[in-house]
């Protein structure tokens, strides 16, 4: 880790829980990381791992009930959010720490003219007149590289195509100049041409503007071409953190392996026709009936009496490679 | 290929766009416009392409699920495009589809053992006592277990709801079945799952898969040859190995330059496309593509390419170097 200075973000033992008819379960369990200035950490999870919680969390936009922050520290710059009271939080949230989301059309007012929803979260958080802010809306949609800036200010979202959409999204989530930027499944919802466009643009954005970026995402791929470091969670908590090198290179926790092995890969040069894929057996738990030890022991290869008994620690195998598993050393050598 | 079991010709489906009070028509979306393939017997076909250029709507017009305004379909030889209601049903047990959203495609208020028993008791194939018995069988075939049949949509997961809606098309032994983005909703481990059982049960019985999908990994995975749409036309076919190995229309090169790979050694995010895919109710003029190709031609701009032969059954819709598409 560099030094402390360098931390834009660090999270601390952050624990979510949502109480439900059905029980308590706890989303986000004892989850720890941190983002430093320009960095791009990925949390990578199926369905229901407690990615997009941790999200909310960051932003503390948790649905409140059901859902509570219960436990742990948010640091941003230095402050922790967790302590803010609401009115302190609305100045940082779009401002220092802001998040973009998977569906641009439901998280755009449709009324509401691009231009003017931008110029709203800029005045909001900065003392300028509507004239400058209106100049800076310009400006973010051409940074985002919207053709015609002026004219597509002045436009509703309706009348733009996804892409854009998500473009007009992002400039409004880094008008601010956030420290830090959230961005749960920014392209799930897109075609894969305008995925790959909306990517190099998030991460040219950030290279220039030199934000933290939490990028959450269910793709494998998405990750290995645009983060420095991950985060593999499984019924939420961390299973595993690592360089993204040094995950592909050799996965610690057989979840992560399986995953892996699971995703479909396009050829490079040729597969043998109709290929088998290797898949992971079961289903993702319920969390709110969790087994006491180790959440994945009921569908790992691996599995002995002891995972079923005691979730194990989380503990560095060598860089800041963290796994929890009971069988991390042996997860090479079997596949 | 072998013997065809589907032959598509020319299929066109146009939509009407009305506005106003009077509802006149203002436009027309060409969202299948001139589509040829054949599918052979136990082959799969892939068919993808991004969100709108009609490949849902060839699946569904192949299945007569929505009337293609022309064009002819042809199964096992006999011509099914414009047979009545009644002279298509006995077809209709020969096609079957999967549709991508496991919970919106089964009535919640009917059992898992009844909505795979149903369309087996609409045709009359099984009498009370054997019917259960078939249900039952057809359960453990797709990997759930018979003692699941009372149970509801809701009491199954993501994936096990897809192999109800597969056991459901398997139900009355098809030869075609279509499947239309039947991963797309499920999670990655369990999309291995489906593949994988999908894969097995074409190598049991025989089956042809006309296989739609927006995620080229996942084609790559399932089919034997597969076909490349983009606003309403096929602009490249070819086995399987053959278009991953050797694109040849700049539009498969850049699909295939677009999906991020998962090895942070290979880096290489490089859009080869700029803006986006343009509305299919006014298509560009000549090759439809020409408006986001980095190496389009004048010609380019009012000559629509053919699909033609570049070799050992590659096609590609292209006018580069001769209509073979370019090369890499």
């Amino acid at each position: 880790m560099a030094d402390k200075t360098d931390l834009v973000l660090d999270v601390k033992n952050l624990k979510t829980v949502f109480f439900t008819n059905s029980g308590l379960f706890k989303a986000v369990d004892d989850l720890s990381f941190s983002v430093r200035r320009g960095e791009t950490l990925a949390i990578v999870g199926e369905s229901g791992c407690g990615k997009s919680v941790t999200a909310l969390s960051l932003m503390r936009l948790v649905p409140d009930p059901p859902g509570r922050i219960v436990g742990g520290s948010v640091a941003l710059e230095g402050t922790d959010l967790l302590a803010l009271d609401e009115s302190e939080m609305r100045s940082v949230r779009g401002n220092r720490i802001s998040m973009i989301f998977q569906e641009p059309m439901t998280s755009l007012n449709p009324v509401m003219r691009i231009g003017d929803q931008i110029v709203e979260a800029v005045r909001l958080h900065r003392n300028i007149s509507s004239k400058e802010a209106q100049g800076i809306a310009v400006e973010m949609l051409r940074l985002v590289r919207i053709p015609e800036p002026a004219r597509r200010a002045r436009e509703y979202p309706h009348q733009l195509s996804g892409g854009m959409r998500q473009r007009a999204m992002i400039a409004m989530a880094l008008a601010c100049r956030p420290a830090l930027l959230i961005a749960d499944e920014p392209t799930t919802a897109l075609d894969v041409t305008i995925q790959a466009q909306i990517l190099a643009l998030i991460l040219d954005l950030q290279k220039e503007l030199g934000t933290g970026l939490v990028l959450i995402t269910h793709d494998l791929g998405v990750v290995a071409q645009t983060a420095q470091r991950v985060i593999v969670m499984y019924a939420g908590r961390k299973v595993e953190e690592a360089s993204v090198e040094a995950l592909f290179a050799a996965p610690k926790h057989p979840y992560t392996r399986g995953l892996m092995a699971s995703i479909p890969a396009v050829p490079a040069s040729g597969v043998a026709a109709q290929a088998r894929l290797n898949e992971i057996p079961g289903t993702v738990p319920s969390l709110v009936r969790l087994p006491q030890g180790c959440a994945f022991a009921p569908r790992c290869k691996l599995a002995i009496k002891r995972c079923e008994a005691e979730y194990p620690p989380l503990s560095d195998w060598g860089g800041g490679h963290l796994a929890a598993c009971w069988r991390a050393e042996e997860v090479a050598e079997v596949a | 290929m072998t013997e065809a079991l589907l032959e598509v010709t020319d299929l066109k489906k146009h939509y009407p766009v009305r506005a106003g009070v009077l509802r006149r028509q203002v436009g027309t979306v060409h969202a299948v416009d001139g589509v040829s393939f054949a599918l052979g017997i136990g082959e799969t076909l892939g068919l993808v392409g991004e969100s709108g250029c009609g490949k849902s709507t060839v699946a569904r017009s192949v299945l007569r699920l929505v009337e293609p305004t022309s064009g002819q379909i042809r199964l096992d030889g006999e011509d099914i495009t414009h047979l009545s209601k009644t002279a298509l049903r006995p077809h209709r047990r020969s096609m079957q589809i999967v549709f991508q959203d496991p919970f919106a495609s089964l009535n919640p208020r009917m059992t898992a053992g009844d909505i795979v028993g149903e369309p087996i008791a609409v045709h009359g194939l099984a009498p009370g006592k054997e019917l259960d018995a078939r249900v039952a069988r057809l359960f453990e075939q797709v990997g759930l277990r018979p003692d699941q049949m009372g149970n509801f949509p809701h009491q199954f997961s993501g994936g096990q709801r897809q192999r109800i809606c597969i056991a459901r098309a398997l139900a009355l032994e098809p030869r075609l079945i279509v499947c239309d983005e039947p991963v797309s909703a499920l999670d990655v481990s369990i999309q291995a799952q489906v593949i994988n059982l999908l894969i097995d049960l074409q190598r049991q019985h025989g089956f042809s898969y006309l296989f739609i999908a927006h995620d080229l990994a996942v084609v790559a995975h399932i089919s034997h040859r597969v076909a490349v749409m983009y606003l309403g036309r096929i602009v490249e076919i070819a086995d399987k190995d053959e278009l991953f190995r050797n694109p040849r229309h700049p539009y498969t090169q850049a699909l295939l330059a677009s999906v991020p790979i998962a090895n942070p050694l290979a880096k290489k995010l490089a859009p080869l496309v700029d803006g986006d895919v343009p509305s299919p109710v006014n298509p560009p003029s000549g090759c439809a593509f020409h408006t986001r190709c980095r190496f389009a031609m004048e010609r380019c701009k009012t000559e629509r390419p053919a699909l033609l032969d570049a070799g050992d059954g590659h096609q590609v819709a292209c006018l580069l170097n001769d209509g073979t598409g370019r090369g890499r």
